[in-house]
């Protein structure tokens, strides 16, 4: 349990620090005749992006705790380890590329530039099915050498977290395909500026979540 | 903080989220069927959350029925027995105190009292419900499938909880499973909107430091829960997988009815550990809120301000943060390394100081103040008698030489019903006859309350203060019935006769509550928009119950904490937080600066 242990630790650490900020100095006992001078401590950032950072927290925690299951689980005799297929290699670079293209089309919307938002939307929406597909050949690779859910835990876990983080994908996609039509309609670039930055820092994220199964499949 | 002289706030830029478009409905259905207004949401959350806690106090009782008076009942068999011990635990830590907790109490509180219209996201609000009502009602399906519900005990240990032998293993099992994934699911949903609304929605002047308890509770318990529930919902999917397709990410080599399964190698102690890093929190989850709602119980009834509002937040962040480090003091029979035990028992230890803490500080509320006796005075008072009882066999329970022991007796149950069943409840009950006049407008009525009370507070006492000693007789929990066993002597049943008798009745109670709840609706004594003439701006509203968008044309601007009761040198006991400060609180306040 110490990877979710660490992750726990860490998300603490931050609540600790906030909360030292917020308590710091105050004293709640007084009045003050002023609101204006009083700072809420509420955050510039828009309660949309406040609502990812916390879900993200929430996925942060479910993955840890897959992680540490996972290493609990391999410490037993039976675990046999995956071979990992090069497609595995040629699915992250796509995934790089889908990162580096949500980056450009943050660019652009920032920029206002609806052509290439457009452009952006499309080439990093088309990166993100081509991994999904990717990563479902590396599963039929697998299973036609052999290597079903069940014959070994390690496949199991392989399944499940390829799974599951490509369900966030379809999720992340969800919101993706929203933006896109409402682009398409014409709907003015400022509009949808939220939309895709946040999009963008959802599929870093899911990025840095893949790079770090990826290691911890190629390291075990 | 520097001190500006003019009070003109016209100017005053809005807060970030402060004002927001509200969805206005305009049918019945819009209105109270799929609402979006965090009041109706709460209402929802809290009838659904209250009704399924009967059907498991209904469990209670069958399942006290045959310990009381064994093998006297022919509709109660061996199986019958587990799916009640079962179903009851589960009902009643997830689906009902969980729900009514944040569901009932966050939608309807935390808007009100951080001085905002409606939650930030008021369809995901909405739709939070809806899978929360889905969850429950998976759950009761789970009855009425062949083989009924699952008889595995709330802990779900594999192997057994998915071995033919258990009662419900097959469809009981799955249900419950992902009925708990869906309930995850809906809270996540709901938790989101309560934490980012307590941190962006609160209206100008209310900082965080400004906020009722009540309010800080809710929202280190929704952070909690929403860091925690991750790891049931991974068990929970890794059981599913276990039990439907035949991983063994839990399940070892086993033989079952002298056939060998094709499971192999896995780890039930790896489910054990997952499930009490959820576990655990998931009593903290429950005890925060009733925490922060108790804190305001006690200061409003007693006429004072808290003692040491900033230690008391301290003290449910550290609470929180400690609770994520002791979830194996739950193990301690499991065969992990001992050293692990110590480590576990040190940090279990540890929890006590901020908790000690927070007791402290209310009997130093309680100290010299002003005690009104009203019902939720009664009610909170009754909370921390049962909560220092609860805590103090912690302490035995915690020690791994002390718990060895004990692990799996009725003190175990004694325990932590004290604990996280009675003393939450009981503050589950002082807040409904405290805000009962807001929501409805309308006093329960007060002789039924000190009724229930007094029925529910000695009755609890006498079920669970006896348990206790049937635990050091070495009374297993989970039996359907003892025989054979010389160590426990004959008087033992005496004993558990009076238990049962007692949970009828304290039952019995609950439903005087009920029938308080309906009659007061239309018949109670009207109320007025601030009864208990409180500081928190839920009782400052301009229409009580509170209209759809909550406060008038204008928010509310916060000039002061929460706690302002029995001032010195003001003639009014209380002074609301959106009272702008007196002259001579602001000539203190030029002094200050």
């Amino acid at each position: 349990m110490t990877t979710a242990l660490l992750v726990m630790a860490a998300i603490m650490a931050v609540i600790v620090g906030w909360l030292f900020k917020q308590t710091v100095n105050t004293q709640p006992w007084l009045a003050q005749s002023s609101v204006e001078a009083v700072q809420r401590g509420a955050s510039s950032q828009t309660s949309v992006a406040i609502s990812l950072w916390v879900f993200l927290a929430v996925v942060t925690s479910m993955f840890s705790l897959f992680i540490s299951a996972y290493y609990m689980r391999m410490s037993l005799a039976d675990w046999k380890s995956l071979p990992e297929p090069g497609l595995l290699w040629f699915n992250t670079g796509v995934l790089v590329l889908t990162s580096a293209a949500m980056q450009w089309t943050l660019a652009a919307a920032k920029r206002g530039q609806s052509a290439r938002l457009r452009n952006g939307l499309l080439v990093s929406g088309a990166l993100t099915f081509a991994f999904l597909a990717g990563q479902l050949v590396v599963w039929q690779q697998l299973t036609e050498l052999g290597y079903f859910l069940t014959s070994n835990p390690a496949n199991a876990f392989f399944y499940l977290l390829t799974a599951l983080h490509a369900l966030h994908l379809l999720g992340g996609l969800v919101v993706w395909g929203r933006t896109s039509i409402k682009v398409w309609r014409g709907v003015e670039v400022k509009k949808v500026q939220l939309s895709v930055a946040l999009c963008t820092a959802y599929w870093h994220y899911l990025l840095l979540v893949w790079l770090i199964l990826f290691a911890l499949l190629l390291s075990t | 903080m520097a001190y500006i002289a003019h009070d003109e706030t016209a100017h005053v830029p809005p807060a970030e989220t402060g004002e927001m478009e509200l969805y206005h409905p305009k049918t019945f259905i819009g209105k109270y069927i799929w609402s979006q207004d965090a009041k109706v949401i709460a209402i929802q959350y809290s009838v659904t959350a209250i009704g399924i806690g009967l059907v498991a106090l209904v469990l209670s009782w069958l399942m006290r029925l045959q310990l009381g008076f064994p093998q006297q009942f022919s509709f109660i068999d061996p199986s019958n027995y587990l799916q009640f011990v079962t179903m009851h635990g589960m009902i009643m830590v997830v689906y009902l105190l969980t729900a009514l907790f944040l569901g009932g109490f966050g939608n309807y509180l935390i808007p009100l009292m951080v001085g905002a219209r409606d939650m930030v996201f008021p369809y995901l609000n909405m739709l939070s419900y809806w899978v929360y009502l889905f969850a429950v009602m998976l759950l009761v399906a789970s009855f009425f499938v062949p083989g009924g519900p699952t008889g595995a005990g709330w802990t779900l240990y594999p192997p057994q909880a998915i071995l033919d032998g258990t009662p419900g293993s097959n469809a009981g099992i799955i249900l419950m499973l992902v009925s708990l994934a869906f309930f995850i699911i809906g809270f996540t949903m709901g938790g989101l909107n309560y934490v980012v609304t307590i941190l962006q929605a609160r209206t100008r002047g209310m900082t965080m430091m400004r906020l009722p308890l009540t309010v800080w509770g809710i929202f280190m318990a929704t952070i909690l829960a929403l860091l925690a529930f991750p790891a049931l919902f991974v068990s929970a999917i890794m059981m599913t997988l276990d039990l439907t397709l035949g991983t063994s990410f839990f399940m070892p080599a086993i033989v079952s009815k002298g056939q060998q399964l094709d499971y192999g190698g896995g780890s039930p102690i790896l489910f054990q550990h997952l499930f009490w890093f959820f576990g655990h929190p998931e009593v903290y989850i429950v005890a925060l809120p009733a925490f922060g709602i108790v804190s305001d119980l006690i200061s409003v009834h007693a006429r004072k301000n808290i003692f040491g509002y900033r230690m008391m937040v301290w003290a449910i962040l550290a609470i929180g943060g400690l609770s994520f480090v002791v979830w194996a003091h739950h193990m301690y029979v499991s065969g992990m390394n001992p050293y692990f035990g110590f480590f576990f028992a040190t940090t279990t230890l540890i929890i006590a100081i901020p908790t000690a803490l927070k007791v402290y500080n209310w009997v130093l509320t309680l100290w010299r103040g002003n005690i009104h006796l009203t019902v939720p005075m009664l009610f909170a008072i009754g909370f921390i008698f049962t909560f220092i009882n609860g805590g103090l066999t912690g302490l035995f329970l915690g020690n791994v030489t002390v718990s060895v022991p004990l692990s799996d007796t009725m003190f175990v149950v004694a325990h932590f019903h004290m604990v996280m069943a009675v003393a939450p409840v009981l503050v589950v009950c002082g807040a409904i006859y405290h805000w009962y006049p807001k929501i409805t407008g309308r006093f329960l009525d007060d002789t039924l309350g000190k009724i229930h009370f007094w029925f529910t507070f000695v009755g609890s006492y006498s079920i669970y203060l006896p348990m206790h000693y049937l635990g050091f007789l070495g009374v297993p929990r989970r039996y359907f019935a003892i025989e054979g066993t010389d160590f426990i002597p004959a008087s033992a049943q005496s004993l558990n006769v009076s238990i049962t008798i007692a949970a009828l009745i304290v039952g019995a109670a609950q439903l005087v509550f009920l029938y308080n709840l309906f009659r007061s609706y239309s018949k109670g004594k009207p109320a007025g928009g601030n009864p208990w003439n409180a500081t928190t701006l839920e009782w400052q509203t301009e229409h009580t119950p509170p209209a759809h968008g909550n406060f008038g044309p204008e928010l509310p601007l916060v000039y002061r904490w929460a706690y302002d009761y029995s001032v010195p040198g003001v003639e009014a006991d209380f002074i609301p937080q959106n009272q702008p400060p007196s002259a001579k609180e602001k000539s203190l306040e030029e002094k200050e600066a």
